[in-house]
């Protein structure tokens, strides 16, 4: 296990510095520099371009240019963003990368919460109209043209219901003198939510040894409403909690637009896969030895059938990153996606660059994440 | 069929045998198609799209006034100053902000939308499937650089990336459809579709033809690749959804250098500031984001339905 981490980790890192590269030559393959911006201003003369291209370094090689990027990122200096002036550009990011880390974080734990049982579901119904109706509504959610999802949900939902804002992080009436920066409630309220997870999963662990479905059943749920009501009375005794939920109010309909469109292509793909182990051989086994169908179904093949789901986690997460881009442009969610448009549209090319780089940590990282979670999954599996 | 001696059957020409299985594996594979019940949705869909796309031509040949109703260029002067307009029976669609007829517009875009979907998918499967069954075929270092480069190119963000490369070359239709096609080509399809040619390598008639003396591209080419060809064709319905929405997604940002597409209309509505009004603009962005939804959605209904025929696994018996 250790020898796998390792080896996967080598690779990463590998991985990485080939991104890195990528990223850097494909900024510098545009034309001009960034001084070059300022050749229409009277009054800045061009001895104040020249100095400056020094100050930016810009006069190096390209080589030169390159091997300092690259010290200066394994440094940690990811440079001032030119937008947000005198803030560092690893400020920034630090800031938005958590916003964009939760929004798909519950968007894909709500969309797997979902699909993974109705797809198990609609595959033990195969042929009829209910597997149709419920298939072809997957196709339509994993296909919709994302700015369509999020005008549609925002028309409805915040135009004409009201019941949510149509975009932005909070509500600035609100926090006209806030007790504590948005900031940090934010990073409390993703720990509420990972406690929450954690507290759901051991509930989980704890009652697994109650024989009969329905106590036990209960016994889970019961655990969970506990364990929501104390995070919800320990919000309210520290008094930031009307803070809290304004927060998760404006998340509302972002975290809805993401879980549906993925929650059709989690739904699909185990339908599929579900229907691929349920020939296999020792699940009419199971069937013979008298298992109920439900053990069968969900004991003996969901569990198999999991599998292909990790995987194409693993291969959907790039093409997730960029369309959080227009998720998050189209609620002003102000995360990694949106940040990284507004400052290629304003040429912030520190910005940029770091934004990318982070994008690609968090997919490298989610990546090494997805195949320790199938080792754990599939104990055919030794690393 | 009637029955018949050895010797008819010797002077049966090859290609008339070759057409006779064509034809029964066809019907086959129809009725399993068919059976599918999305498959053929998606295609009847598809097939309505292709209409709209052959009737704009002839519309604005003979009844669409090419002036007023041209995609790009048109312009309603019975309707100054009150564009964008409504529907009406002159506009059945409305308006755009700078008076340019949604229909037309709608019907043209079909061709870019297929052109690019078509272009990038066969590109991207032809490079898939050589590279696929080269890499199963031969192993070693070559399956090696071209697995990890498949990794490597599975992590990127594509979207992300295409917006910076667009300021280093203007994205043309044509070029944004060599580099999605490139690009997928690389990623995910290499990695199926060698596993696909790692089962088919092993089969005795691929030892049998190298017995008789079959060089290694003579294999590939006659043996491994033909049988991998209906996992190809299912991949490349995926990636025809694929390259739509990422084209659809760039020209929605203003991204791209192509005059008039889908995400151009929409781009359109919301460079003149008519998507935050929502309901009072639908004809501006509902109907191009209802068309973009609806041909990925066929194409994709098509490629499960082709799943089904290609996957036995997937059949009811």
């Amino acid at each position: 296990m250790l020898r796998f981490v390792g080896g996967r980790l080598v690779q990463i890192a590998i991985t990485f510095f080939l991104f890195l590269t990528v990223v850097f030559f494909l900024f510098q393959a545009m034309p001009g520099d960034y001084t070059k911006q300022f050749i229409m201003n009277p009054r800045i003369p061009p001895a104040a371009r020249e100095a400056l291209k020094v100050r930016l370094g810009l006069t190096d090689s390209v080589w030169g240019q390159y091997v300092n990027y690259v010290r200066n990122v394994f440094t940690g200096n990811l440079g001032l963003s030119f937008e947000h002036y005198p803030r560092e550009v690893w400020d920034v990011i630090k800031e938005r990368l958590p916003r964009t880390a939760i929004l798909f974080l519950v968007a894909s734990v709500m969309a797997f919460v979902w699909g993974f049982p109705l797809g198990r579901y609609i595959a033990w119904k195969r042929g009829q109209t209910l597997d149709y109706t419920i298939t072809v509504a997957g196709v339509l959610f994993y296909t919709i043209f994302t700015p369509l999802l999020a005008l549609m949900l925002l028309f409805v939902f915040a135009n004409q219901l009201g019941w949510f804002r149509t975009g932005g992080f909070l509500t600035p009436r609100l926090w006209l003198t806030p007790p504590s920066s948005p900031q940090s409630i934010f990073i409390w309220l993703a720990a509420t939510l990972a406690g929450l997870g954690t507290w759901a999963v051991l509930a989980r662990f704890a009652t697994r040894r109650i024989g009969h479905p329905r106590p036990r059943r209960l016994a889970q749920r019961g655990l969970v409403v506990v364990g929501v009501g104390l995070a919800g009375l320990g919000w309210w005794a520290s008094g930031l909690g009307p803070f809290a939920w304004d927060i998760v109010w404006h998340m509302f309909l972002p975290v809805l637009a993401v879980t549906l469109i993925a929650f059709g292509g989690d739904m699909l793909l185990m339908r599929d896969s579900m229907l691929e182990v349920i020939r296999e051989d020792y699940i009419t086994t199971a069937k013979a030895k008298g298992l109920p169908d439900k053990v069968v179904r969900d004991r003996h093949a969901a569990r198999t059938a999991l599998l292909p789901l990790v995987t194409s986690f693993t291969l959907s997460i790039g093409f997730v990153v960029s369309g959080g881009i227009v998720t998050e442009t189209m609620f002003s969610w102000k995360g990694m996606g949106l940040t990284y448009l507004n400052a290629l549209l304003i040429q912030d090319y520190p910005m940029a660059m770091g934004c990318l780089i982070f994008t690609g940590i968090l997919v490298l990282v989610a990546h090494l994440v997805a195949d320790l979670l199938y080792a754990v999954l599939d104990p055919r599996i030794v690393y | 069929m009637t029955d018949r001696t050895p010797a008819q059957y010797a002077i049966t020409p090859l290609w008339k045998m070759r057409l006779r299985l064509l034809a029964r594996t066809s019907r086959q594979n129809w009725s399993l198609f068919w059976e599918s019940r999305i498959g053929p949705v998606g295609l009847l869909i598809i097939g309505l799209f292709l209409l709209a796309m052959v009737a704009h031509p002839i519309l604005i040949s003979t009844v669409w006034e090419p002036r007023v109703y041209d995609p790009v260029m048109g312009f309603d002067r019975a309707l100054i100053g009150r564009h964008p307009a409504p529907p009406s029976w002159s506009h059945p669609l409305g308006t755009d902000p700078i008076g340019r007829d949604v229909l037309s517009q709608l019907m043209w875009s079909a061709r870019s939308a297929f052109a690019l979907g078509v272009t990038a998918a066969v590109i991207s499967v032809v490079i898939g499937t050589l590279i696929g069954a080269v890499c199963a075929y031969f192993g070693g270092v070559v399956d090696v650089v071209f697995m990890r480069l498949a990794d490597l190119v599975m992590l990127f963000p594509f979207i992300a990336l295409l917006m910076v490369l667009r300021s280093v070359l203007p994205l043309t239709l044509i070029r944004l459809a060599l580099i999605l096609g490139a690009l997928s080509g690389l990623g995910g399809i290499t990695i199926v579709l060698k596993s696909q040619a790692l089962t088919v390598k092993v089969k005795p008639y691929i030892e049998a033809a190298r017995v008789a003396g079959g060089g290694s591209w003579h294999i590939i080419r006659r043996h491994i690749i033909p049988n991998i060809m209906p996992l190809t064709f299912l991949y490349m319905m995926f990636n025809v959804t694929a390259a739509i929405f990422t084209e659809a997604v760039l020209s929605f940002f203003g991204f791209l250098d192509i005059r008039m597409s889908w995400g151009v209309m929409i781009n359109t509505a919301q460079q003149a500031g008519y998507l935050g009004a929502f309901g009072h603009y639908w004809w501006l962005w509902a109907p191009a984001g209802a068309a973009i939804t609806l041909l990925c959605f066929a194409f994709y209904l098509v490629g499960r339905g082709l799943d089904a025929v290609v996957n036995p696994r997937l059949r009811r018996r």
